[in-house]
């Protein structure tokens, strides 16, 4: 790794996206042309329940800067109540990892329904431009993970 | 170790413009299993099958790696031809470098770096992948359809006229909808009766066909093939059975304030009521909010004198429960509020009105028997105002953001029909555009402009200020000559932007179908699933979809009854075999799966367990493959990680976060 390197900051970003909802809201965002930063890669989930706080740890153990889940709006779940898991679970994990030390502006749940590409894309823009304003992620991430 | 192959499409320059595609194809060579990989032109068309097809059979691949668009788009089709290949369908994956990539970045440095990284993403999954195989469950042969609208009782017809049995729930007391408080219909001039009423008898003495009225959709449950549904039946106080709609029970009730909804409240009903004379069924049904006998325990006249001995102020709710293969969504729509648009002075003055009272005062049946009248004097108008786009194409939140499509023809119809019954009546539109795309439609307005002389002005109306002589003087703008205007008009006639039914959020929840932010229903597919729900088995026909006029209803609603046919007609569904599955080996069986999963999918069993050599018997989890929908809650309660999801296994979703983070 060298100097110039860290200077050109650029965040890896891990969004996890329901199949019904959100991964449908991004592609729609993508067919209309809605611009939001290459740092975000999208990971498809059944459900935002399907999320694991396991996974989000990995990712940030694994050099991540910030982690987004999307899913249905509430009530709104393809499987009735699989949000309604997620966001507790989503609230005890991100005030765990803030408490740690993975301030609370790395991670974000969002509601994205398909046909909010819009809104897919501002939340997108809004969070990347958090993770750069935050910078690295250096708590939890393994160093060596970065290139 | 898998073999795989890479297969990167060019989506023509959907993809290449943004990604060096041939990097994509080079980079993959040093990804962990590849074998193979390749770049072509169009990865879906025959031909570019044909090559991943070909690389199956001579490489034997036993995984594969499409970067292209979508898996909503072409994973069923890269399925199949993996299938075709001798491949298990789910050692397929797709990396999504259109819809997620080229399409959204412009810089082709950054696009490219993108993705590579989600073809390493997919690599990594589909290391993890085993073969998958669906089960099988059965079709109900029986739809419901949500809804007795014009748009509902053609899909109804439609599914019944194939063969198959169909329920219509309607929530009002008679089926017809909307159509039915219409005079006349754009752009023949047909009376919406005369069209309609046929209709409606069909379906009510179709042997195939089930209605219940004043009925709600109370609960859903169960998946597409296999729905079970709640319908709530709300008391009528009138024995279906027994009645014979004579009429007499109306005639006699004390009760007549209430205002009739049928003629948007410009008239009054009594408590026990037939909405119209052509309703069906044409039996009636008591207002428990106005009945005197229900309010009060007085009264009973009614009963008194039915001789059918109809009435039964006894009568409950009912909760009846059925099995439905596929629900077809068909709510319609209300026309919005007026409340954010007060300059028009709709609260005002009763000579403002909306659109769909004046079709009331222009039909014979209606509160003026047709007469056109001021509503508040009786006096007959001689200067009539048009308003177009009240609520519609609105750019801040008073209204909606959308075009409501059906005003401009329908403004078009009321002025033509005017000007023909009442030569001395001027009438004046004012309007943003005139929409009239459809066969025939801009012919019709040229009719209403150049052979009846209608007069339009293209510029909005800032206010409607009511006078102390009863007229309503109208300030509006011309912006053609870019001059102000002031008309004193007797009435004014407001085009109300239309809104999805109150109740379609709810249904759409029940149903886990998607709405969007003006609670109109999502179709699978903006171009080629328009009539689908992203959820299997729900389909959708007429205005829930999203603004239509009552050709465009009609046509959707015998595709969405095609689509519930064709799924129908199967015996059995395969189905989605990326369930949950416990690991006997780790489960404890301490019930945390079960609490969470929706569909009830877990059971508890007494399994002898060989855990390391000790033989065991402890109570387990067991996942009903039939019942799993492969939500994967359970796999992030289980505490000691017995319980993982086939094809988004904890493994594998790891290897794609590894991937990302590498």
């Amino acid at each position: 790794m060298s100097i110039e390197n860290k200077e050109e900051f650029r965040p890896k970003i891990v969004a996890f996206c329901c199949n019904w909802c959100s991964y449908a809201g991004a592609d729609l965002a993508g067919s209309s042309r809605l611009n939001y930063p290459a740092d975000v890669k999208i990971i498809r989930v059944p459900c935002s329940c399907r999320v694991n706080p396991m996974f989000i740890l990995r990712a940030f153990e694994k050099g991540a800067d910030g982690v987004i889940m999307c899913g249905c709006h509430p009530g709104d779940c393809h499987y009735s109540t699989g949000n309604y898991y997620a966001r507790r679970r989503m609230t005890l994990l991100f005030s765990m990892l803030d408490y740690i030390g993975v301030e609370n502006g790395r991670t974000r749940v969002e509601w994205v329904s398909a046909a909010e590409g819009v809104k897919f894309s501002t939340t997108m823009n809004e969070f990347v431009e958090k993770i750069y304003s935050l910078g690295e992620n250096v708590r939890l991430g393994d160093l060596r993970c970065k290139n | 170790m898998q073999r795989i192959g890479v297969f990167v499409c060019h989506c023509g320059s959907n993809i290449a413009a943004t990604v060096d595609v041939n990097k994509v194809k080079e980079m993959a060579l040093f990804e962990p299993g590849v074998v193979h990989t390749e770049e072509y032109q169009y990865m879906c068309s025959e031909a570019g099958q044909a090559k991943v097809i070909d690389a199956i059979r001579e490489k034997n691949l036993t995984g594969v790696v499409i970067c292209s668009c979508s898996p909503r788009m072409h994973e069923a089709t890269f399925r199949k031809a993996a299938e075709r290949a001798g491949l298990n369908p789910y050692m397929i994956e797709i990396a999504n470098i259109r819809e997620h990539c080229s399409w959204i970045h412009k810089d082709i440095k950054e696009g490219t770096e993108k993705a590579v990284i989600l073809m390493r993403a997919a690599v990594a999954k589909v290391n993890l992948n085993a073969p998958l195989k669906p089960g099988e469950s059965r079709v109900t042969k029986r739809a419901l359809v949500i809804g007795g609208g014009i748009a509902g009782i053609q899909t109804a017809l439609d599914i019944a006229e194939a063969g198959y049995e169909v329920d219509i729930v309607e929530k009002t007391p008679s089926i017809g909808g909307k159509m039915s408080q219409l005079d006349k219909t754009f752009p023949t001039l047909d009376c919406s009766a005369c069209i309609l009423t046929p209709k409606m008898v069909e379906a009510a003495a179709h042997e195939k066909i089930n209605i219940y009225t004043y009925s709600e959709v109370e609960k859903v449950s169960g998946f597409v093939g296999d729905f079970t549904v709640d319908i709530r039946k709300k008391a009528r106080f009138v024995d279906m059975d027994k009645c014979t709609g004579c009429g007499a029970c109306m005639e006699k009730c004390p009760s007549k304030k209430s205002l009739s909804e049928f003629n948007q409240g410009l008239s009054t009903r009594p408590a026990i009521y037939i909405p119209f004379a052509q309703a069906i069924p044409n039996v009636p049904v008591i207002d428990p909010e106005a009945c005197i006998k229900l309010k009060t325990g007085k009264c009973g006249l009614c009963a008194t004198v039915c001789q059918a001995k109809a009435i039964d102020y006894t009568q409950n709710d009912e909760i009846i429960t059925e099995k439905y293969g596929a629900i077809v969504v068909a709510t319609g729509f209300d026309t919005i509020k007026l409340d954010n648009y007060d300059e028009y002075a709709y609260s005002q003055s009763k000579d403002v009105i909306t659109s769909l009272e004046l079709e009331r005062i222009m039909n014979a049946a209606g509160p003026t028997k047709g007469h056109l009248e001021r509503l508040s004097d009786g006096k007959a108008p001689k200067e009539m105002v048009f308003i177009q786009c009240v609520g519609s194409r609105c750019s801040d939140n008073r209204g909606k953001s959308y075009c409501s499509k059906i005003c401009c023809m329908y403004t078009a119809k009321h002025a033509m029909l005017i000007r023909d019954k009442y030569p001395d009546v001027n009438v004046t539109v004012f309007y943003i555009d005139v929409r009239t795309p459809g066969k025939n439609f801009d012919e019709f307005y040229r009719r209403a402009v150049e052979q009846y002389g209608v007069n339009y002005v293209k510029g909005q109306v800032g206010k409607v200020i009511p006078q102390p002589n009863g007229k309503l003087l109208v300030r509006g703008v011309d912006l053609l000559d870019n001059k102000q205007i002031l008309k004193e008009a007797d009435m004014v006639v407001l085009a109300t932007a239309i809104e999805p039914s109150a109740d379609v959020r709810k249904i759409a929840t029940m149903l886990t179908a998607s709405i969007d932010t003006n609670n109109f229903l999502t179709e699978a597919h903006a171009k080629l699933k328009p009539v689908e729900s992203p959820t299997a088995g729900i389909f959708l026909s007429g205005v829930c979809q999203g603004p239509k006029d009552i050709p465009e209803t009609v046509a959707q609603a015998g595709a969405a009854a095609v689509k519930a046919i064709g799924l129908l007609a199967k015996d059995k569904l395969l189905t989605n075999p990326c369930t949950a599955h416990s690991d006997t080996l780790f489960c404890n069986g301490c019930s945390s799966c079960a609490n969470v999963c929706p569909y009830g999918a877990i059971s508890y069993e007494n399994k002898e367990v060989n855990d390391h050599g000790i033989r065991e018997v402890r109570r387990v989890a067991v996942v009903n493959n039939a019942l799993c929908q492969g939500c994967g809650a359970c796999t992030v309660t289980c505490p000691s990680g017995a319980m993982d999801l086939q094809g988004f296994s904890n493994r594998q979703i790891i290897a794609e976060v590894d991937a990302i983070c590498r």
